[in-house]
């Protein structure tokens, strides 16, 4: 071996230095969101978010306040009332858009564009990289749903004052929302390791969060009268429920006139503790089996 | 010294049976091409030593390390590129690069210089701040190689490199090869062009139908199962005009040193002889003093093809 050759070799060896998994993930955050703010996707949901906004602003200033915030026991313009309406309606579809947008083909896209081939023959975990790509994902929605927030509160303080404005529970319910958007994204990052195609993996966890959950609710409820413990839109019932004056009860019947039969109809809300376990129940079981199928999935 | 292994290694995909037990070990620096039909299992192989698919059974090592149990560990020092993967569209050459690097630990402040280097070496630095959205296939994959050669790997896995590339390209990523050789590479590509992989590589080992049929060196292999087997080596004879079968057999075959002359077409003549570079020289002498219009003269790349088709063949 000559002078010359053992140097070269020497000199890799030495001048390369491995970082550790975490950094690894960094690296792939930094990239995916270098990647999400030059995507038109990003700027789509962008859109959407601020146009939601902006047309919530609007009727509210169009209708009056009134129309939104009149506490329907006291009759009282408040902020609970505000925030109830204004965020219990438009918080899930955020969260759904992102988690659809930013997880719906996160890791199928990989495959079918065949970028994940870049990836992952270099000395990477996979589990860094799905890591990084779902972290990449909730900062991504975390700048949608906190311009959203802006918004809400932006309004809230001119309707109601910057001090007096924010009542416990929007915090609550914000918080809740945060967990919620966990849950979603490790549910559609789950979808996506699934499939081999974008398109497939987008449409059946748009379908499924859309329609599914409150499908089956509505079944499981009426059919066979049990608690739908296990639908994260259930669970997610609690970033509404908390805004409401009136916490609803756990369980209520309600009598039903179909013609001359009346018939009760059975409906649950979930708790705050058990929406809470139901929603990181999801993200756990979702996160690790969505590892898993990526960790055994094949480039092929 | 670099070193990758295969040990009794197998891939079914579902009751198909792309890879049986396979047992292969390349040590050192050098180059190695790896050759078979197409659906023979390189790729597939080539995939399992960089962790994209998992092997049914079996183990694949780099540097005696399990690809698949310690793969940051196993191809720390190893760059691959295997079937044409794309890079992000919004990115530019100089951005993927980066993350590569990034993710290999190339100190940051080589990071800009060997990002210049590199792509300059596959003639892209033109091109280092456009996005790779709009690149044709073959810049994409001078790209490719370019992120393989990034981190000045010990060992390099290519899976048929030049595919895409133009006549120029092709023949500058044989030249890069050749300059990896010299810096103590170890560098395994599989390929389809034989006349390439004469020129770049000093052994091939060569699968059909999953099985591994033979590693040796090209001489080696050649002399063992190329033509008649006796160790002749053969050169192509180009002529000014059409040659007649007299002046073959009565003047060229009975040359010292000829084995057995054949027609190529009318113009060209191929030519075994015996005997190592003294006879070749011979031969070149006595064929011009003939004065039959001798316009070129060149050792033959087909030898290795022979050898490919013989080998082939016998599994069918
Ligand atoms: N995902 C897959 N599912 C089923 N069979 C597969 C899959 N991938 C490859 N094969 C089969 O395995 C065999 C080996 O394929 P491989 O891609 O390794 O061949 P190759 O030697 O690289 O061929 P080529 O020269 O055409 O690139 C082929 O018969 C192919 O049909
Ligand atoms: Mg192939």
């Amino acid at each position: 071996m000559s002078q010359e050759n053992q140097s070269a070799a020497m000199e890799n060896a030495v001048g390369n230095k491995l970082p550790t998994s975490g950094q690894q993930v960094g690296t792939i955050i930094k990239y995916e969101m270098r990647n999400y703010f030059r995507s038109r996707r990003f700027f789509i949901l962008l859109a959407i978010d601020l146009i939601i906004g902006a047309l919530l602003t609007f009727v509210v200033a169009y209708k009056g306040i009134a129309s939104i915030a009149t506490n329907p026991i006291t009759g009282a313009i408040q902020a609970l009332p505000f925030y109830s309406t204004w965020w219990g309606f438009s918080a899930v579809i955020l969260v759904f858009f992102s988690a659809v947008f930013f997880g719906g083909d996160a890791i199928s896209g990989e495959f079918q564009n065949k970028t994940g081939y870049f990836l992952v023959s270099n000395p990477i975990r996979r589990s860094s990289i799905y890591v990084g790509k779902w972290i990449a994902a909730l900062v991504a929605s975390l700048i949608i749903i906190g311009i959203f927030t802006a918004i809400t509160i932006a309004n809230a303080s001119y309707y109601f004052g910057i001090t007096g404005g924010m009542p416990w529970q929007f915090q609550e319910s914000f918080i809740f929302t945060l967990v919620y958007l966990i849950a979603a994204l490790g549910f559609t990052f789950f979808f996506s390791s699934l499939f081999k195609s974008s398109a497939m993996s987008i449409l059946i966890t748009a379908i499924l969060l859309l329609f599914g959950f409150m499908l089956i609710d509505e079944l499981v409820t009426a059919l066979l009268n049990i608690e739908p413990w296990f639908s994260l839109a259930y669970g997610s019932g609690i970033v509404s429920n908390v805004l409401m004056s009136t916490y609803p009860a756990h369980l209520s019947t309600v009598p039903e006139h179909f013609g001359k039969r009346t018939i009760s109809i059975t409906s649950y809300a979930a708790t705050i503790p058990e929406g809470l376990a139901i929603m990181l129940g999801y993200f756990i079981v979702t996160a690790i089996l969505g590892l898993v199928l990526f960790e055994r999935k094949e480039f092929n | 010294m670099p070193s990758i292994e295969a040990v009794d290694l197998s891939k079914k995909y579902g009751s198909f049976q792309a890879l049986s037990n396979i047992n292969l070990k390349i040590e050192g620096a050098k180059c190695v091409g790896f050759l078979g039909p197409n659906g023979a299992g390189k790729t597939t192989t080539l995939k399992i030593f960089t962790d994209m698919i998992l092997a049914s059974s079996g183990r694949a090592l780099i540097n005696g390390v399990s690809v698949h149990e310690e793969k940051r560990k196993a191809l720390n020092h190893c760059g691959a590129l295997i079937e044409s993967p794309e890079i992000y569209p919004s990115f530019t050459p100089r951005e993927a690069l980066s993350m590569v690097a990034e993710i290999k630990g190339v100190p940051s402040s080589e990071t800009k210089k060997r990002i210049e280097d590199t792509l300059a070496e596959v003639k892209m630095e033109e091109w280092i701040d456009k996005k790779v959205g709009k690149f044709s296939k073959g810049m994409k994959q001078r790209v490719n190689i370019a992120a393989a050669l990034l981190s000045e790997p010990e060992i390099v896995l290519l899976d048929e490199p030049t595919t895409g590339l133009d006549p120029r390209g092709m023949s500058e990523v044989r030249d890069i090869v050749k300059s990896l050789k010299k810096h103590n590479r170890l560098i395994f590509m599989s390929s389809h062009l034989l006349p390439e992989v004469s020129d770049v590589c000093d052994e091939v080992a060569m699968i059909d139908h999953g099985k591994l049929l033979v590693y040796d060196t090209i001489g080696n292999v050649t002399a063992k199962f190329g033509g008649d087997g006796g160790g002749a080596q053969t050169v192509e004879v180009g002529f000014s005009g059409p040659v007649d079968d007299a002046m073959i057999s009565g003047k060229i075959a009975t040359l010292a040193g000829v084995v057995a002359t054949d027609r190529v077409d009318p113009r060209n003549v191929r030519i075994k002889f015996s005997g190592g570079l003294a006879v070749q020289e011979r031969l070149l002498i006595d064929l011009a003093s003939l004065r039959i219009g001798v316009v070129s003269y060149r050792p033959s790349t087909s030898a290795l093809e022979e050898t490919y088709l013989n080998l082939i063949k016998d599994t069918l």
